[in-house]
């Protein structure tokens, strides 16, 4: 393992070093086929039926950012992973790891919020766990979630579906999570409209492929680590190479400038209610038409397609019509100012 | 867009037939290096056009003693560190601040007020600010160092290390083996000291300067104009970065620099000692001066076997060429600070143009 | 090497600002650029304004940017 003998932030970031720490360390002690998909959501098979099941936990600092909390991001992030996976959410968990001293009115306003976000999908919270340790073991509260759904019989969705010359998809803009929590931290704090995508991709997930079916190849959810990981984990995961084009993927002009403040890269960043869609190039149109019809895919457009390669790569072009390769992410994006 | 770079071409090539080579342009700012290559500029240039990554990034030319003193102190439970983010994964011998960020004593700053702020929140402890930066960023803590003086601030420590660039440039050009041609000089460095800080370099050594913004179009006109007169024979300082910079440059800053720091002689990685480049608190600081107040011990550099950061940082080699490039040398180990900094020569270079191993494209 | 963004003064005391960048709004010291004034645009380094920008000359870049803009939607359709 690369950086010595200790876990660094970095691991954690869904980048370079994450994906190291699974691959060394977590598969290997688990072995089995369906973790090795290492796919959003887990599959097995129940009679007819396939159930999707999936876990997550949510360290977010500060636990209050403009467009949401910790307690909506837990929600919708859960309900996300089981979306994209071509699952119909029936139902999540929620475990809770509360520092002592947290505020009451903390706790209550983000359970709140978790109920919420829950209604707003139909989704009930079925159970869950509550656990409270010594001031300065946690920091303020961390929350586990997982959930489960039922396979919608026309999804067919997998890394080895995918097929040179299909197209990709993004479903809004990028990096508004991932800025929007950098402008609270601390030595960073700067006021802004910035606002986090945090929502539920479930309506978008659903109807594409009600509609396409098995023209939907591949979904996922760009979340730590960007554009950048989702994309990069497809080619390492597929035998194909991406090129996307950096004019055609939609960017928050506020969002853009901060990510340009602190010296980041906005395929690096974060999003929390967005999908990156594989789809076949004869229903790309009808794919984005539909992505356009939702909520939360208003400002969808369509990014890159598949290409031959021999390489497990990512291209850009960029918006002199230049070229360059965009890397797996590091997994913890430094602020600079050089 | 297209006529822009045509125009480019056009010169590039008037400079190729005068010079009877391909053309070798250092962009001596870290920063025109990540522009470059997020625009992919490299990939649209002729063969004819070669950019060599200069020395322009701070945190790969800090030299190995600084960083290991900032992590010894960083080690020392009454001290707290505060940094640019930049520095968080410069390796030293022991590690990079990165490892010792568990501790809770790694502050990563964006500001230098911000150095101030930490001071008084934290009376019982000693505040060390690793302050590295060229002349854009040692203005900041000029202005650090007179407002904590002022304010009879007791446990704050500067650890200047910043470093001036046309020094730098000089000294590049008076080793014999050098390859540079002209030089693309750096955006905001200008803004401070302004377009005329060139001049002695045009007239000592007859290389076009050229001040460039960053954005992709600014960089390839600054790229026609070098060649202009490279092909006219006729080199000279131009900016090209008018929106920012005048002759003069930026008075106040430079003022309260020459108020605040005396130059000396200073250590760069990869280039070995350059005379009068690098700026040291004046005597009346004494007290904020992390050198004489911390018992900072400088170690000498140790020799990193194989590693090419120098050459690289001199334009000599290209960082593919280095034998750890790529191999020991990568992103998340890396030997040397080229690849540690994003805008690190060898990071930019990886992170762009890597293709598992080999490199594509961007040789230029 | 150094990053620097363009930003407008929105608010001013002393030698203490906002400066609002694309909607991001900034702390910034104007203690470098003494002659600063409310609604100038500035270059912001490390939480110091360090230089006034020449309007006429920032918009002509602000012209060149979008103009790349065009150029790169116009001449690709990313086939669809």
């Amino acid at each position: 393992m690369a950086a010595g003998d200790k876990i660094l932030l970095a691991h954690g970031g869904g980048g370079r070093l994450s994906d190291e720490l699974i691959r060394s360390i977590i598969l290997p002690a688990f072995k089995n086929d369906t973790l090795c998909r290492l796919t959003d959501s887990a599959e097995i098979q129940f009679g007819k039926d396939s159930i999707c099941f999936t876990t997550d936990s949510y360290v977010v600092k500060p636990l209050f950012f403009n467009g949401g909390d910790i307690g909506r991001l837990a929600v919708c992030g859960t309900i996300n992973d089981l979306a994209v996976s071509g699952a119909e959410p029936l139902a999540l968990s929620l475990s809770l790891i509360i520092e002592e001293g947290l505020e009451l009115e903390v706790l209550k306003k983000i359970i709140g919020s978790a109920a919420a976000a829950a209604k707003e999908e139909n989704i009930p919270i079925v159970c869950g766990d509550t656990k409270v340790v010594e001031a300065n073991s946690a920091d303020k509260l961390f929350i586990n979630t997982s959930g489960i759904g039922i396979k919608m019989p026309r999804a067919k969705l997998g890394f080895e579906r995918i097929a040179v010359g299909d197209k990709i998809i993004i479903t809004g803009t990028i990096g508004d999570h991932g800025m929007t929590i950098m402008s609270h931290r601390e030595g960073m704090k700067f006021e802004s409209n910035l606002k986090s995508d945090c929502a539920s991709v479930a309506e978008i997930c659903a109807k594409v492929i009600e509609a396409l079916g098995d023209d939907i190849k591949f979904m996922r959810d760009p979340t730590r680590g960007g554009l950048a990981a989702t994309l990069n984990e497809i080619v390492n995961q597929s035998n194909c190479g991406i090129e996307i084009h950096e004019s055609s993927i939609p960017v928050n002009p506020t969002v853009k400038a901060a990510a340009d403040m602190l010296g980041f890269d906005i395929l690096d960043i974060a999003n929390e209610g967005k999908v990156v869609i594989v789809v076949s190039p004869k229903k790309t149109e009808k794919c984005l038409e539909i992505c356009q019809g939702c909520k939360t895919g208003k400002e969808a457009a369509i990014i890159g397609q598949v290409v031959q390669s021999d390489e497990p790569l990512v291209e850009l072009e960029t918006i002199i019509k230049g070229r360059r390769i965009v890397q797996m992410p590091y997994g913890r994006e430094l602020p600079r100012i050089c | 867009m297209l006529e822009r770079i045509n125009r480019a071409y056009t010169q590039i090539a008037r400079a190729q037939k005068v010079l009877g080579r391909t053309v070798n342009i250092m962009e001596v700012c870290g920063t025109h290096t990540v522009s470059i290559f997020r625009a992919g500029l490299r990939t649209t240039f002729p063969e004819g056009l070669k950019l060599l990554s200069g020395p322009g990034c701070p945190v790969c030319i800090t030299d190995q003693g600084y960083i290991d003193a900032v992590l010894s102190l960083a080690d020392r439970d009454d001290c707290l560190i505060a940094t640019y983010g930049d520095m968080i994964r410069v390796p030293g011998r022991k590690g990079s601040l990165e490892q010792k960020t568990n501790k809770g004593n790694i502050k990563i700053i964006l500001s230098a007020e911000d150095v101030l702020k930490l001071a008084k929140q934290n009376p019982a402890k000693k505040i060390l600010f690793v302050a590295v930066g060229f002349e854009t960023t040692a203005p900041a803590t000029a202005v650090l160092a007179n407002e904590a003086f002022r304010q009879g601030v007791k446990n704050l420590f500067i650890f200047s290390n910043h470093k001036l660039v046309v020094p730098a440039m000089e000294a590049l050009l008076s080793e014999k083996n050098h390859r540079i041609d002209a030089f693309l000089c750096p955006g905001h460095v200008s803004v401070i000291i302004g377009s005329d800080a060139y001049k002695p370099v045009v007239e000592r050594f007859e290389k076009p300067c050229v001040v460039a913004g960053f954005e992709p179009m600014q960089i390839i006109d600054a790229i026609s104009e070098i060649c202009r007169q490279l092909a006219d024979r006729k080199p000279e300082v131009a900016s090209l970065y008018r929106a920012a910079v005048t002759a003069a440059g930026n008075k106040t800053a430079q003022k309260i620099i020459n108020e605040t720091f005396d130059v000396s002689n200073g250590w760069w990685r990869g280039l070995g000692k350059i005379k009068k480049s690098t700026l040291k608190l004046k005597k009346k600081f004494s007290h904020l001066d992390a050198e004489k107040q911390l018992g900072i011990e400088f170690i000498p550099e140790e020799d990193l076997t194989g590693c090419c950061c120098g050459e690289v940082l001199c334009g000599l080699m290209d960082p593919p060429d280095c034998g750890l490039f790529a191999t020991n040398c990568t992103p998340e180990t890396p030997v040397g600070p080229c690849m540690v900094s994003s805008e690190g020569a060898c990071a930019a270079w990886f992170k762009y143009t890597l293709k598992k191993g080999k490199v594509d494209g961007g040789r230029r | 090497m150094c990053l620097a963004v363009p930003a407008r003064i929105v608010e001013l005391k002393g030698d203490e600002a906002i400066a609002d960048c694309i909607g991001n709004r900034i702390e910034a010291k104007t203690t470098l650029v003494p002659k600063v004034k409310l609604g100038d645009i500035v270059l912001i380094h490390a939480g110091f304004a360090i230089t006034v920008l020449d309007e006429e000359e920032a918009k002509k870049t602000w012209q060149l940017l979008a103009d790349l803009d065009n150029f790169s939607k116009t001449d690709k359709r990313v086939s669809g």
